[in-house]
């Protein structure tokens, strides 16, 4: 028995001496296997007297397990220690950068007409479009600008031929809605428009987006709240602004928008009327020209330049930029 | 229109500052586009006058001037060429300030000019800012008082007010106008100044014909004879007229301009010698000649108005006198002209000869009809004034039915309660209609109007409604937000919105762009070679001269600007109109494009700097087109395009029908367009990706799928889809998917072909399929490539 003493130290130290897995089971196999030597004085238990057996087994059984439970121990540190190890050779710097697909954007005319679009869509306007290339008959004369009258010096046109053009304006879009529906109607019309006209405050190509409402009961008041209420939401403020009498024939009364602008400089604040835009009540020319009965109809139009309002909304302070699609520009409407 | 705010308080004078003026006049309609006073800010200017004048001792460009105040001399060097004795100047003493572009002013000390002192300066209009620029010293009248304060001789405490008028408002384009709108806007009176007939003095009576009374309802012409057309203007009228924007010229020509400036009469004075039996008003014939006053010889079109002699025409009626006809230094007798001619007959005409004048700008806005008789006296008597001369009776031919009829507008109550929401007073609306000038009687509905004969734009009861709520005031009308009361909106599921559309291709990295949709036209040439774009007929430039038949055009010349940018990687988008002429007719296409070149991504620590090839836009494309839900609508064949890859081009086909085109920049396309990199772009008919269907629910089959994966070798010749199509065409009903997993060239393989590695799934809805099925279907697909493209599996 002092012999299952010194051996199970010595299975014990074993043990404790196991640096990995497969060493810890050759101890385990070497002291528990069936071939093992503790396993072994098991074994040969048939050789103690039968008076003896149940105290030696006992004994034996006492030393078994505490080997066992030291081979489990050590497992489990073993584990443990392997993992952490597997763990701490896993880390990596969280802070490189993601593996990402470089996201584009929407051009900021873009993200403006959007974002009008949904104002809009909200109060049950549709969006209408046309085409880009117009006749004279629905760029000027429904509009009540019949040929050499001298509001057409108001619009610098690029022609084709006599009757084609490009638009003006997006008006003609509401002069083909108005012939194809009938009241009420609805539509903000975004787009394209061209005046011959380039310098530093002008371009050749730019982008209106008009609103047209017909219904019945529809008056100048309704006017004044719709564009009040737009800018206010457009620009997330509350704006000051007023409308200025002028003059567009195929709206009457018609008003120019401006809106009080406020920019704080280090010498103070100050204040200025900005022109963002022209609008009106449908003149009564306009309905005969698309049958629409001015005497039961009323509506009111309106008219903003995108890239005025982008500007202002996002202080780009060069309408060119707008048109060189420089990257470095356009990146930063994300 | 400009005009001096004196003058036009001398008319009506309302007691409020210059910005209020300009407040109200800019919030009746009558936009204010500046304001800047008429001489810049100096002081100690007086008026001199030049005693004596000799050559400085020591320069040639010099002059050494006695030049006295009145009460002492002052010895002046002085380097402007008119400087002479006797002349009177603006004069400058020692301690004046005059103006500088810093606004802190410029003191005249005592200075030495080449060894010689010179007490004080003798100074030009731009030296006091009167003009941007000026030639030598400014010349006084001989009248001028010496020694007085030379702003207050001039009256220089004024300010030049702009007014940008609307076409409407011909009617405020005199001082005579503004005074009337500022009289209503500030409720003041209006005082003009008199104007009394001139007697005849003489019976020289002009004889005048009027043929074209339609154009021309009333002309009025008058002899004045004997006049000087060399005697000076005087300084307060060329002031004005300076201030109104317009340069002296000659006495005549000035009080025309005068006249033109004060009531809005364009007028015009023909040399009498020069008129051959007598005026003829009448329309030209084809072709006839005419030079105009500005030197410009014209072939006249038969629509244009003239006034003739009986020989020749002598001007473009309403628009330009001509050269020949006009007052000249010879010029001894006048026919002054003041006429009424229709707007129709002159809108429009000016502009087909390339001409604009004040005049035209008016008559083609609608002169007041009524005014010809006072403006004839006006003028006359001005001319007899300055020049001197006796005039002849005046010869008057009107054509009464001819002339333009007030209208007689119905202004009802309850529409102006209609459009404005609001109950205007009864006496309020009567109140602003008689202050501008309308003849009103009230009616049980309201008013009848008929407006007075300078405002040609009122017709209907809407510019009635206009004025009333211009004169209220807009900011003072009532405001609400219109009831929504319209149906939800309409959003066909069919239809994919442009927004969805936008926001994947951006998120796959790809920047929107905006380009011109006017382009160069070698640059439309080089990538869309075979379709002739439309050329516009007045472009901005050549470069902007034809309408883009792709956006390729704008695309590429973007990435071309990025790539000259040190931008390694350019992906861009664009969506918008293509313009293409065709038989039946110009397309306007919506139309996407896009581009990309440079690497695949974006540089980073991870990833290796691959080059982007073909199939990088194509897998954006697909995706695309993938969320129509029908992938299968659409192929990819090869096709030959002009500017492009032969070998990297395909046309994309939806259910059969072309809708694009996709492929890399034809070598010598990148070098017409100037770019190194290789460019891969797209171009596909927007419509047809929107165009997507609506999802339709198919059942989930429970049972097992069973896979085969088969390597098989063809030729390199052998797209990928005719072993696609022939699979699919025999592998049976229950073949779910089929995916290409490799494609390998090289070593084991013949060098004349490729092994493509396939991926294919069966499954039945309701049953297990067998082994047996399966197999037969692998057997099936094996020979039919076998022998259709020469497939063999890979050993």
């Amino acid at each position: 028995m002092e012999n299952l003493e010194a051996l199970t130290q010595q299975a014990l130290d074993a043990v404790a001496a196991s640096s990995d897995m497969a060493a810890l089971d050759q101890v385990r196999v070497q002291y528990l296997g069936k071939k093992g030597e503790i396993s072994a004085l098991m074994k040969n238990l048939g050789n103690v007297a039968p008076e003896d057996r149940p105290k030696v087994g006992a004994v034996i059984n006492e030393a078994r397990g505490k080997v066992q439970d030291a081979l489990n121990a050590r497992k489990e540190s073993l584990e443990s220690e392997a993992l952490n190890a597997k763990l701490a050779s896993e880390t990596v710097d969280v802070t490189l950068p993601g593996r990402a697909v470089q996201e584009g954007s929407l051009h900021p005319v873009t993200r403006t007409l959007e974002r009008i679009e949904g104002f809009f869509a909200n109060a049950g306007y549709q969006v209408a479009e046309g085409p880009e290339i117009e006749d004279d008959f629905h760029n000027f004369e429904a509009l009540n600008i019949p040929s050499h009258h001298p509001a057409r010096a108001m619009h610098d046109t690029f022609y084709f031929d006599a009757g084609t053009l490009l638009r003006t304006h997006t008006s003609p879009v509401q002069v083909r809605t108005m012939e194809s529906q009938e009241p009420p109607i609805r539509i903000i019309c975004p787009g394209r428009v061209y005046r011959c006209d380039y310098d530093q405050t002008h371009s050749p190509m730019f982008h209106q987006v008009e609103g047209l409402l017909v219904d019945k009961g529809i008056s100048f008041a309704d006017l004044k709240g719709t564009i009040q209420e737009f800018l206010s939401v457009f620009f997330e403020r509350d704006l000051v602004i007023r409308l200025r009498p002028s003059y567009f024939p195929f709206t009457e009364p018609s008003a120019e928008i401006d809106i009080e602008w406020v920019i704080e400089t280090p010498e103070g604040t100050k204040r200025r009327w900005l022109e963002v835009g022209g609008c009106g009540m449908v003149h009564p020319e306009v309905f005969k020209h698309v049958n629409i009965d001015p005497e039961e109809y009323t509506g009111f139009a309106f008219g903003m330049g995108v890239e005025r309002l982008a500007m202002l909304r996002y202080g780009v302070n060069d309408l060119r930029l707008f048109f060189e699609n420089d990257l470095r520009f356009l990146q930063q409407f994300k | 229109m400009k005009f001096s705010e004196q003058w036009l308080r001398e008319w009506v004078n309302p007691e409020i500052t210059t910005q209020e003026l300009v407040d109200h006049l800019t919030l009746a309609g009558l936009e204010v586009d500046g304001e800047e006073p008429v001489a810049g800010e100096f002081s100690g200017v007086v008026v001199g006058q030049v005693v004596s004048r000799e050559q400085h001792p020591d320069a040639d460009k010099l002059s050494l001037c006695q030049v006295t105040d009145g009460t002492d001399n002052f010895q002046i060097v002085c380097g402007a060429a008119n400087v002479r004795e006797g002349l009177k100047i603006p004069f400058a003493k020692i301690g004046a300030v005059l103006p500088t572009e810093d606004g802190k002013g410029f003191k005249i000390k005592k200075a030495k000019l080449r060894g010689v002192e010179s007490f004080g300066m003798l100074c030009a209009e731009a030296e006091l800012g009167m003009a941007e620029s000026s030639e030598g010293l400014m010349e006084l009248p001989e009248t001028a008082p010496v020694g007085a304060d030379f702003r207050e001789y001039l009256n220089l405490d004024d300010t030049v007010i702009e007014v940008d008028l609307t076409p409407n408002r011909a009617d405020c384009l005199s001082i005579a106008g503004l005074a009337r709108e500022t009289g209503v806007l500030t409720r003041t009176e209006v005082k003009p100044p008199l104007v009394a007939d001139v007697a005849a003095s003489i019976d020289d009576k002009a004889s005048v014909e009027v043929t074209a009374s339609d154009a021309c309802p009333r002309y009025l012409g008058r002899i004045v004879k004997g006049v000087n057309v060399k005697a000076e203007t005087p300084l307060w009228m060329v002031e004005k007229l300076r201030r109104g924007g317009i340069r002296s010229i000659d006495p005549v020509v000035d009080i025309t301009n005068y006249v033109l400036l004060e009531l809005g009469q364009p007028m015009h004075a023909f040399d009498l010698a020069q008129v051959e039996g007598g005026i003829r008003v009448r329309m030209a014939e084809e072709g006839e000649k005419l030079t105009l006053l500005d030197g410009q010889e014209v072939e006249l079109n038969a629509d244009t108005l003239v006034i003739a002699d009986h020989s020749k025409p002598l001007a473009m009626a309403g628009v330009m006198g001509g050269e020949h006809s006009g007052v000249n230094g010879d010029t001894q007798d006048l026919l002054l002209e003041a006429a009424f001619f229709n707007p129709i007959a002159i809108a429009g005409r000016a502009r087909n000869y390339g001409l604009h004048t004040d005049s035209s700008h008016r008559f083609e806005r609608g002169v007041d009809y009524n005014l010809a008789n006072t403006a004839m006296e006006r003028a006359t008597q001005l001319v007899i004034d300055i020049c001197g001369g006796q005039a002849g009776p005046v010869t008057e031919v009107t054509a009464e039915d001819k002339l333009p009829e007030a209208a007689t507008i119905t202004l009802r109550r309850k529409r102006i309660e209609q459009v404005l929401s609001l109950t205007m007073a009864d006496d309020e609306v009567t109140d602003i209609l008689v202050r501008l000038g309308m003849d009103t009687e009230t009616t049980a509905e309201g008013w009848t109007v008929k407006a007075p004969s300078y405002r040609f734009d009122m017709a209907i009861e809407a510019d009635l409604i206009e004025e009333l709520a211009r004169i209220y005031g807009y900011n003072r009308l009532p405001t609400r937000v219109p009831a929504a009361a319209t149906p939800l909106a309409k959003a066909p599921e069919s239809r994919m919105p442009i927004r969805d559309l936008r926001r994947q291709i951006i998120a796959r990295g790809y920047q929107e762009a905006i380009t011109y949709s006017f382009v160069e036209p070698e640059l439309q040439k080089a990538l869309d070679p075979e379709r002739e774009a439309l050329p516009l007929l007045n472009p901005i430039s050549a470069d902007m001269g034809v309408m883009r038949t792709t956006l390729l055009t704008g695309l590429v010349s973007a990435a071309s600007y990025n790539l000259k940018r040190q931008q390694p990687r350019v992906r861009l988008f664009e969506t918008g109109l293509r313009f293409v002429p065709e038989a039946d007719g110009l397309k306007q296409t919506p139309t996407l494009a896009m581009l990309v070149c440079g690497n695949r991504l974006a540089q980073g620590w991870s990833e290796q700097e691959t080059p982007v090839d073909f199939f990088d836009l194509k897998g954006d494309v697909e995706s695309l087109l993938a969320r129509g839900g029908d992938a299968s609508a659409y192929r990819f064949e090869s096709a030959q395009h002009p500017a492009l890859h032969p070998g990297q081009t395909a046309r994309v086909l939806k259910n059969g029908e072309p809708i694009g085109w996709i492929g890399a920049l034809h070598p010598a396309t990148q070098k017409k367009v100037g770019v190194k990199q290789t460019l891969f772009v797209a171009e596909l008919d927007l419509e047809a990706v929107r165009d997507i269907a609506v999802p339709s629910y198919g059942d989930i089959s429970k049972f097992p799928e069973m896979r085969r994966d088969l390597a098989l070798v063809v030729d390199q010749s052998v797209q990928v889809d005719q072993v696609f199509d022939g699979i699919r065409s025999v592998a049976g009903d229950y073949l779910t998917k089929l995916n290409l997993f490799d494609v390998y060239v090289g070593k084991g393989i013949d060098p004349d072909r490729k092994s493509l590695a396939l991926g294919l799934t069966w499954q039945h809805p309701s049953r297990t399929l067998t082994d047996e099925e399966v197999n037969n279907s692998v057997e099936a697909v094996l020979a039919h490539l076998s022998e259709s493209i020469g497939a063999t599996l890979r050993g």
